[in-house]
């Protein structure tokens, strides 16, 4: 399935394979299909199978492995390389669409003014191009449930805040170079905060907590205000 | 059949041994920091290994035990003293209905276990018991232990008759776990160990390395003279695990810990082995940390030792506890 990576240690009970170096979809959605075969494969003793931009990693039991061979790391090692051998490149996984509601009212995005003012443009232009794409997220990471997305337009790439806000509010919808991303929990945070959703990113009563996958493909729809006070209610 | 917790410690929590195949959800594991004292207090009362266990810091909430129950601690020794006896760790003892367990004194390491025989009615979250504070899920409503809060217990044997009237009852055997801990921390090598200048590898084995008092169940921060790469090096965030060591942009290291993030941006230039792990998480801010590299086979070999010293001793106390039940509560 992949002509080229590379697996490396991660400890003494995960190692990682690395298929790139850099920010690229369709590199991602190999990444993706790896994680979904060894998944599949249920090779034993492994715990957790975590995708990240250019690499998976497999979190194994060492004491679960030892007990039928004499190096958990070269077991487990020559069980993913069966999978890449094995697994053909047709099986990509997950064609989930989801769309995200984002009210991006001034009291709710408190940096659009400011980005508007950096990037000369006005603050409708940065929601009509922020909600003119489709996006793809890469992975989830730094907080439960918080998916790194890309990219967005040419026109809205920002630098993440020199001065985190100690306090970003459940839901808020911010840029962060090309990426883009919800904060499910109140947080503190450096992205470029533009708007925020109603809903609830992360919720543990819920059988599947969080909202979005990895590899999943998001759409943001502009809602007013009344609206996102309304679904709050 | 309950404790209620009378006096509030610092960030005390329930953990089991962490949650396991959500991180691709960016949910990370939790679970005790150090799985050797964990293990241990729950051998000691007769429990499966990976029972639920409280994790306390010093200084310790204080716990009123409202039922007679059978209790062991492991860990670091806080003084622990039910009224005003003092009470061991590393040795099962009875605690008489409506006494207070606290703690006075910082004796020595971080973390102390208390394991109940039985172990905790809790509700599990995906699988697990631990507290994850930052999601607000798992443990005893998804945060820290706070004063006044109620930690039900399954059933327990009738030791009441046992007591004589008297507030503790010191089971008359004891366990070392001493020989598992250490003082050097072993470390496999990361992906981009060989990324750093020849002298940084040699100072990151050579060198000392300060604990700073920023320092928490997230991550250790570590203080030592600067390391360098070679050349500066811009990564993508991909998967981290408990005892990966990272290279900040200062030159400095972190440890990460049983709380960590499940994923991060800066180069990996060791890995803390599973069998030092518990050592490190018993190490204080200002304590110094000194890395010795092993191979990855030597940090499976060391594991599965560890594992199978608890695993003897395991037997061993269920051995001495079955014989002393038997002659005493049945």
């Amino acid at each position: 399935m992949q002509n080229r990576y590379k697996i490396f240690s991660l400890g003494d009970a995960a190692l990682s394979i690395e298929l790139g170096n850099k920010i690229d979809i369709a590199l991602n959605k190999n990444v993706h299909a790896l994680a979904h075969g060894i998944r599949s494969a249920a090779i034993d003793g492994v715990k957790d199978v975590i995708p990240a931009y250019t690499s998976v990693t497999v979190v194994y039991d060492i004491v679960l492995l030892r007990k039928k061979t004499s190096s958990a790391f070269e077991w487990i090692k020559k069980e993913i390389e069966e999978v890449i051998t094995t697994s053909n490149q047709q099986t990509v996984t997950n064609n989930n669409k989801k769309i995200i509601p984002v009210c991006y009212d001034i009291s709710l995005g408190i940096d659009l003014e400011n980005m508007a003012a950096i990037k000369n443009i006005s603050v409708e232009e940065i929601i009509q191009l922020h909600t003119g794409k489709t996006y793809h997220v890469y992975m989830i990471g730094f907080l439960p449930g918080f998916a790194y997305m890309g990219s967005v337009h040419e026109k809205l790439i920002t630098k993440r805040k020199h001065q985190p806000n100690l306090h970003v509010a459940a839901g808020s919808v911010g840029i962060a170079g090309e990426q883009t991303g919800v904060y499910p929990f109140n947080s503190p945070g450096g992205w470029n905060i533009i708007g925020r959703t109603p809903l609830q990113m992360f919720d543990k009563n819920r059988e599947q907590p969080v909202l979005l996958e990895p590899g999943d493909e998001i759409e943001f729809k502009q809602i007013s205000l009344e609206e996102f006070n309304a679904y709050r209610i | 059949m309950s404790i209620t917790i009378v006096k509030q410690g610092l960030a005390d929590s329930l953990q089991d041994i962490g949650r396991f195949g959500f991180q691709h959800l960016g949910i990370n594991p939790n679970g005790v920091m150090d799985a050797v004292a964990a293990q241990t207090a729950n051998a000691l009362v007769g429990n499966e290994m990976n029972e639920t266990v409280i994790e306390c810091h010093f200084p310790a909430s204080a716990f009123l035990f409202h039922h007679t129950t059978l209790v062991a601690l492991s860990g670091a020794d806080f003084k622990a003293m039910v009224n005003d006896i003092e009470v061991a760790i590393n040795t099962p003892f009875i605690i008489h209905a409506n006494n207070i367990l606290h703690f006075k004194k910082r004796k020595n390491k971080a973390r102390v276990y208390i394991a109940v025989q039985g172990g905790f009615k809790i509700e599990k979250w995906l699988n697990s018991c631990s507290t994850n504070a930052k999601a607000n899920a798992g443990g005893l409503f998804g945060r820290f232990l706070k004063k006044d809060d109620v930690l039900d217990l399954n059933d327990q044997k009738e030791y009441k008759k046992l007591l004589n009237d008297k507030d503790v009852l010191m089971m008359p055997w004891k366990v070392s776990v001493e020989k598992l801990y250490s003082t050097t921390i072993e470390v496999i090598k990361g992906n981009e160990f060989e990324l750093l200048q020849p002298s940084s590898q040699q100072k990151l084995i050579k060198q000392k390395f300060q604990i700073s008092s920023q320092s928490d169940r997230m991550g250790y921060r570590l203080k030592a003279e600067e390391l360098f790469l070679q050349k500066p090096l811009e990564m993508l965030s991909s998967a981290v695990t408990k005892g990966t060591v990272q290279l900040l942009p200062n030159g400095q290291l972190i440890v990460l810990m049983a709380d960590h993030q499940t994923t991060g941006g800066y180069p990996r230039v060791v890995h803390v082995s599973n069998d030092s792990f518990p050592s490190l998480a018993q190490m204080n801010a200002n304590d110094f940390v000194q890395f010795a590299t092993i191979s990855q086979q030597e940090a499976e070999d060391y594991f599965i030792k560890q594992q199978q010293y608890l695993h003897q001793l395991q037997i061993a106390c269920n051995f001495r506890l079955t014989e002393f039940l038997q002659q005493h509560v049945y």
